[in-house]
């Protein structure tokens, strides 16, 4: 029971810190990784209370798995808007701007 | 093989058929709307013990699907919001100009979302609601993003953070308890500080995703600017799935731990809800962001109900009040942007006095509109009327008259900017762009309004479907 309380209180550290990081970043990437962070924390905590007093339980363990393919999907999902994003700004500044897209004549 | 598990597997079934067949992927509407329309009115008529385990595994491993009323009533109104905006969408494909592929990236999305939202009306288990609360997320954040890549990103951002919390609190209990099922929940569940910290975060998540004031400020944005269909899928829908989980932890796992009080922290941000949207939404100058703030004070109402569910001696009522109300505004609301929608390809401007000319121009789109809105307001005889009597009827029944004065104020301000709006297309004004639309389009919001104005006359067989196995009839008898 001891270790995962260990696991269980790291992960509820963790959890704050990236809720914390998330709070006070700006730019979208970071904020996502900041998202990742509590995923992980709350993976732990997940884990590490749900492990029983001897043998570990299957339940936890299978939330888990679940779990980090959902989020390692909706990383890929919020990291490819990000992307498009900073593509289409790219692309308006560069509209915009007198020495991109047409010479200003 | 089960209505139930038929609900979630033909939906995906279509979603990876429209990742394939590209281009022709639109196509697939034509028999995706009456299969899912079968399996709804299959789920409608199913004995009401036909609860069905996934993959034949027992509880707790097991997930459990259940025909439940709000499943039925839920599942059916989704069915005929998607199958509308399907064919809406198929002669009017949702697509900004010169950018053809988003189309495309829109078929296999809608279908994302019915699986997701079907699941999530039928299902029981905690952490299977966590997987369909990110399958809708996704598939609403994607419908966004056609519209506004910004606001599609801070819905995101704001969406993931709720989903955490409510996963938070998911951990929480199968720490405490080593089982997610709410049926089972409800037997064991007890009011000490792991239960009430996790109820807490749950609740705070969901109510993130179900945009309810004051945690409401990414759906506005979001809704106004995606295209039409995709507007009328968030704001129907998506919102939806956070108010039926939350009924799911409140009145069915967790009624012993809570107390008909604790309700009020959610009835009262519903109150506030209701005036603000209200106030809002007639602050607005663009069409399409005051249907958007109209769904922030629509999802007041719900919330609104939970306390007078609570708090009533016969809760059938109330409960039929909050589920009649939850189905109009899904009809209403889809058909009023769907309707916008085509007023705004019309009209001059997307300001409403850019409206002007469009009721001589386009009558039956108009009308769409105005029956959507008397639904909206709850004039009678529509079935938005039937919920908030219903609700209004059991608020006065326990004294409870800030929350009846609330909805009578939240009525009287929706007749005036829906009013305001119908009087802007009376006006006269230059002739409308593009006065020609093809039937379809026409016809879909006009059947989503006529739907929800006839919800008015099938009152109480509504009434009967939604206390189905409901929480307060007998508790624990849909276990298995």
């Amino acid at each position: 029971m001891v270790t995962g309380h260990v696991y269980a209180l790291t992960g509820a550290i963790l959890a704050g810190l990236g809720l914390f990081a998330f709070i006070i970043l700006r730019h979208p990437l970071r904020q996502l990784l900041a998202i990742n962070v509590v995923g992980a924390g709350i993976f732990l905590i997940l884990g590490g209370l749900g492990r029983g007093p001897d043998a570990t339980d299957p339940l936890p363990q299978a939330l888990v798995i679940t779990g980090i393919v959902v989020a390692v999907a909706l990383t890929a999902f919020g990291a490819a808007m990000i992307v498009r994003l900073a593509e289409a700004r790219a692309a308006t500044n560069a509209a915009t701007r007198p020495d991109g897209g047409k010479p200003v004549p | 093989m089960s209505p139930l598990d038929l609900l979630v597997a033909v939906p995906l079934g279509f979603m990876l058929a429209a990742l394939l067949s590209g281009r022709a992927a639109r196509w697939l509407i034509l028999p995706a709307v009456p299969a899912m329309a079968g399996l709804a009115l299959w789920l409608a008529l199913v004995p009401p013990d036909a609860a069905y385990l996934v993959g034949h595994w027992d509880l707790p491993l097991g997930i459990l699907l259940r025909p439940d009323g709000v499943a039925r009533l839920m599942v059916a109104a989704t069915a005929l919001v998607i199958g509308a905006v399907g064919l809406h969408a198929l002669v009017d494909p949702p697509e900004k100009a010169g950018n053809a592929a988003q189309a495309e990236t829109f078929w296999p999305l809608i279908y994302l979302l019915w699986a997701g939202a079907n699941a999530g009306f039928l299902t029981t288990d905690l952490f299977n609601l966590y997987v369909t609360l990110e399958m809708v997320s996704l598939a609403a954040v994607a419908l966004a993003a056609m519209g506004s890549l910004e606001a599609a990103l801070r819905y995101f951002m704001i969406a993931l953070v709720g989903s955490l919390a409510y996963l938070l609190g998911v951990a929480l209990l199968v720490g405490r308890y080593n089982t997610v099922d709410v049926t089972l929940l409800s037997q064991v569940a007890q009011p000490d500080l792991a239960t009430m910290l996790a109820l807490g975060l749950m609740t705070a998540g969901l109510l993130i995703k179900a945009a309810l004031f004051p945690l409401h400020g990414w759906l506005p944005p979001a809704h106004a600017a995606a295209p039409a269909p995709a507007s009328a899928l968030l704001s129907a829908i998506a919102v939806k799935l956070g108010f039926v989980i939350l009924l799911r932890l409140w009145f069915e796992a967790f009624p012993a731990v809570t107390g008909p009080t604790a309700l009020h922290v959610l009835g009262g941000p519903g109150a506030l809800a209701v005036i603000y949207g209200s106030v809002q939404a007639m602050r607005q100058q663009r069409l399409k962001a005051l249907v958007a703030y109209s769904t922030v004070a629509q999802v007041g109402y719900l919330f609104l109900a939970f306390p007078l569910v609570a708090g009533a001696p016969d809760p059938s009522g109330a409960w039929a009040g909050m589920m009649l109300h939850a189905v109009a505004h899904m009809l209403a609301k889809a058909a009023m942007f769907l309707a916008a929608g085509l007023m705004l390809k019309a009209a001059a401007g997307d300001r409403i006095g850019d409206l002007g000319g469009l009721a001589q121009a386009m009558p039956l789109t108009v009308t769409a509109f105005g029956l959507a809105a008397v639904s909206l307001m709850g004039l009678p005889p529509s079935g938005g009327f039937t919920g908030k009597f219903l609700l209004l009827n059991a608020a006065i029944a326990q004294g409870a008259f800030l929350y009846a004065g609330v909805m009578i104020l939240g009525g009287l301000l929706a007749a005036v900017y829906f009013f305001r709006t119908l009087s802007a297309c009376f006006a006269a004004g230059p002739a409308p762009r593009e006065p020609a639309t093809r039937g379809v389009c026409t016809a879909a919001p006009l059947v989503l309004a006529g739907l929800a104005i006839a919800m008015g006359f099938g009152g109480s067989a509504l009434h009967n479907l939604s206390a189905i196995a409901a929480p307060w009839a007998a508790p624990g008898a849909a276990a298995p």
